[in-house]
């Protein structure tokens, strides 16, 4: 093994996809035995660097050194074999497979051509004492929590014999309790001498547990401090660049009327219980949260995609039963949801035709397309939100991501929705063009137009909305008015736990 | 875009390349026969088309003109019903099997794949039920022209093959059912939070589906001018082969009325022309079977071109 000071080192990363540069010469060394955060907004390349050593994708320029030996690309197997483990969001694990065929998954310790269980049970087990894990390596992985799963994926990686353990957004899916005990695991690590790339949002967590911290901003370098030696306010300022009320643009004053545009009465179902709430014309209403605290689901609720087994949805005062999203399109919602690319955009057809897509029967007659009106719809919206292509026939995968974002608000401008849920409407999108989409939604409220706003971004949320409701656990756990904004409230009652 | 010329392109080559071989190929004569041919093809592959633009499968086809064709057959001939009579409850009770495909494959969310194999099985054995095991004959000489009529020199099969492709064309280029058929195809759940009442659509496609095979079913027994339970065995593959050929991506969400014109008449003159060249008719199948894996094969190799891209 080299004895060079760093066990990685990015040298002038830079990714390019057509249309956007997710990495622009980025620089950075991982010291042998730290524990390194890599911090940033949404889409300030931090998943793309790490992408680039793990190998799911190869930079376009620059080279990494991996324990001393230099490489213009990696392979996921070549990383592997240099000592790589990478922990994702999503788990790589099979359900219905054993807590010790998953950590050998691939690689299964075997005698002839027969499984050696009971060895990769024995190696399993050993394995997971070092790490101070408490798991039955004959339990199937199914039958885990999350946190234990995340448990097993870290026990699949030091099998592997790791020394780098990449971890992003290890505490995102977990709850409180887990969260310890997954630093924990961390510390131990330490302790060991693995490195670890820790990427988080969580800030606190950054401070809890790294010796260093590196800050991308919109696929660049920006600094790498130790951690000891910088705050909170430092580090946000490092990430956005620019105090908060710039990135929020300020809203005509007065926008809020008197009417309650939209009521949910004790509604339950999809998860949620008894929500109750009412978004004025005019307002932006945001909801909060942690994943999993049923935002989402309420939204679903709201479109008709998921029934409701009990409670009252009121829309101008009247009730309504949206059965379908066509149900609630027709009454006038409009959904912006958080998987853009799965579930908003219709990716291989064109502007024009995602535009027109919810009123075609209105444009049309005895079914025949009224093609004028077709493209001066795509037109005049193309053009009012500023989407930018060179023309309404441009096929919507080659757009970049805050303009996808675009042309799925154009679709429910065409449709007149009055009420836009919008369901995490930055994520993936760079930091200009989440200015924009902020200043859309002003837009929209000053136009007289409501907006239910879902997000986890706190800074979002606090910028944007004109109140907030919080979820946790699929109840309503606290309102804030503006006055009340406050960072350490609102994660209080995200993570409040459902009593009994 | 390239794909789409190399299609007319392979077609022109395929021609050439007949005409040279063999000196019968090239005649009028010898291609209106061509094109009458492939008309049955032609029209059910107007259905199939949609059926797999929405990212699905119709292996029912050649069930459902067997048993188009002894229904109608059975009507005219058992009932003595009037051939308009046979012609209109046959079409509604194709599109009605195409209903009842699509309905389960939409409500219970079953595998079109399974749901269409079923239902060959089910309407190839009920054809038989029907008749007894034994054609039918003797239709009225008004039916019969549908399947041997001419126009001037034009058969009336190539008629209606021309208004079938061109009804389907506008269907799917200038309503919005068309648009509807695109969206489905490229992402259902996308196209149903759009507004897209997508349960609808498959009935309507699969309905469809039926429907153009129960127009094939019709022709088909007017030209042989007889019923028989085991006419259209085998059918859904070569319809399927044509759009495939026509480039209509078998992941759904892309391709074009006009280059299935393409891929029919490639099958056409492919049939014809191993016939001319003496080919045995197990050489033919092997062929063509190669034919539809090449087929699919560029087409996937485009789509994971198409993801490595991104």
């Amino acid at each position: 093994m080299s004895q060079t000071d760093n066990i990685l080192e990015f040298r002038h990363i830079s990714k390019y996809y057509p249309g956007v540069t997710a990495l622009n010469d980025v620089s950075l060394a991982v010291r042998r035995g730290e524990i390194h955060a890599l911090v940033g907004e949404n889409g300030a390349g931090k998943s793309t660097l790490i992408k680039t050593c793990s190998g799911a994708i190869a930079p376009s320029e620059g080279e990494l050194i991996v324990n001393g030996r230099t490489f213009k690309k990696l392979t996921p197997s070549e990383s592997e074999a240099n000592g790589i483990g990478v922990i994702y969001q999503e788990f790589n694990l099979v359900g219905d497979l054993s807590v010790a065929e998953n950590i050998f998954l691939g690689r299964a310790i075997r005698r002839g051509i027969v499984i050696d269980r009971k060895a990769m049970e024995r190696e399993s087990q050993k394995i997971l004492e070092s790490l101070r894990i408490q798991i039955n390596p004959r339990t199937l992985v199914k039958n885990l929590s999350v946190g234990y799963q995340q448990m097993v994926e870290i026990a699949k990686a030091m099998s592997q014999d790791a020394q780098l353990l990449i971890m992003d957004e290890p505490s995102a899916p977990l709850t409180n309790a887990e969260v310890e005990s997954m630093f924990a695991v961390v510390d131990l690590l330490k302790k060991k001498g693995v490195s670890i790339i820790y990427i988080s949002h969580r800030l606190e967590e950054i401070f809890r547990l790294s010796d260093r911290v590196t800050v991308l901003r919109d696929g660049q370098y920006v600094t790498t401090m130790n951690t000891a030696e910088t705050d909170k306010d430092e580090l946000v300022r490092y990430m956005v660049g620019r105090k908060l009320t710039e990135i929020y643009p300020a809203r005509k004053p007065g926008c809020i009327k008197d009417e309650v545009l939209f009521e949910a009465k004790d509604v339950c179902g999809n998860g949620d219980q008894n929500i109750s709430l009412k978004i004025r014309r005019g307002e932006v209403l945001g909801l909060g949260g942690l994943v999993g605290a049923g935002r989402t689901e309420f939204s679903e609720l709201m479109f008709g995609m998921e029934p409701k087994t009990s409670g009252k949805f009121y829309f101008k005062g009247k009730e309504i039963n949206p059965q379908c999203p066509r149900d609630a399109i027709d009454i006038g919602i409009g959904l912006v949801p958080e998987d853009r690319k799965a579930k908003g955009a219709l990716l291989g057809l064109s502007i024009r035709e995602n535009i027109n897509m919810p009123i075609y029967p209105r444009i049309s007659r005895g079914g025949v397309i009224q093609e004028q009106k077709e493209r001066q719809c795509a037109e005049k919206y193309k053009e009012e939100i500023s989407i930018k292509a060179p023309h309404v026939e441009q096929i919507v995968k080659n757009l970049s991501g805050g303009n996808q974002q675009k042309v799925i608000l154009a679709k429910w401008l065409a449709a007149d929705s009055e009420l836009l849920i919008f369901d995490e409407p930055t994520r993936g999108i760079d930091v200009g063009a989440k200015q924009e989409i902020y200043t859309l939604i002003n837009g929209l409220v000053e136009q007289g137009k409501s907006v239910l706003m879902i997000s986890s971004e706190m800074e979002e949320l606090m910028g944007m909305s004109d109140r907030i409701m919080i979820l946790a656990e699929g109840v309503v756990s606290g309102e804030l008015q503006r006055e009340e904004f406050d960072q350490e409230t609102i994660m209080q009652y995200a993570s409040k736990e459902r009593k009994g | 875009m390239v794909k789409q010329r190399a299609i007319w392109a392979f077609l022109v080559l395929m021609i050439v390349f007949f005409s040279v071989m063999s000196s019968n190929f090239l005649s009028v004569r010898n291609l209106l026969n061509v094109v009458k041919q492939v008309s049955i093809y032609g029209i059910a592959s107007v259905g199939m088309t949609y059926v797999i633009l929405l990212g699905g499968i119709d292996l029912a086809t050649g069930s459902i003109i067997s048993f188009i064709n002894i229904l109608a057959a059975y009507f005219m001939v058992n009932l003595g019903w009037h051939p308009a009579a046979a012609i209109v409850l046959s079409l509604v009770a194709s599109t009605f099997i195409g209903f009842l495909n699509g309905i389960v494959i939409a409500q219970i969310k079953m595998p079109a794949l399974i749901v269409t194999f079923a239902s060959q099985t089910i309407f190839a054995g009920l054809a038989y039920i029907i008749c007894n095991g034994t054609p039918i004959s003797r239709f009225p000489e008004s039916f019969l022209v549908l399947g041997q009529g001419y126009v001037g020199p034009v058969p009336v099969p190539v008629i209606l093959m021309v208004v079938c492709f061109a009804v389907g064309a506008f269907i799917l280029i200038k309503t919005y059912f068309g648009r509807y058929f695109y969206a489905l195809g490229g992402n259902e759940e996308a196209a149903e939070l759009s507004g897209i009442h997508v349960k609808k659509v498959k009935c309507l496609v699969y309905s469809l589906s039926g429907l153009f095979a129960g127009i094939a079913g019709l022709v088909m027994l007017a030209r042989a001018n007889t019923g028989q339970p085991n006419a259209g065995v085998g059918y859904e593959f070569d319809v399927i082969t044509c759009v495939v050929l026509g480039g209509v991506s078998v992941n759904g969400g892309s391709g074009k009325i006009s280059n299935v014109i393409a891929g029919v008449l490639i099958i056409g003159v492919l049939s014809n022309g191993m016939v001319l060249l003496n080919v045995s008719s197990y050489m033919q199948m092997v062929i063509k079977g190669i034919i539809l894996l090449l087929a699919v094969g560029s087409d996937c190799i485009q789509q994971q071109n198409l993801l490595k891209a991104k």
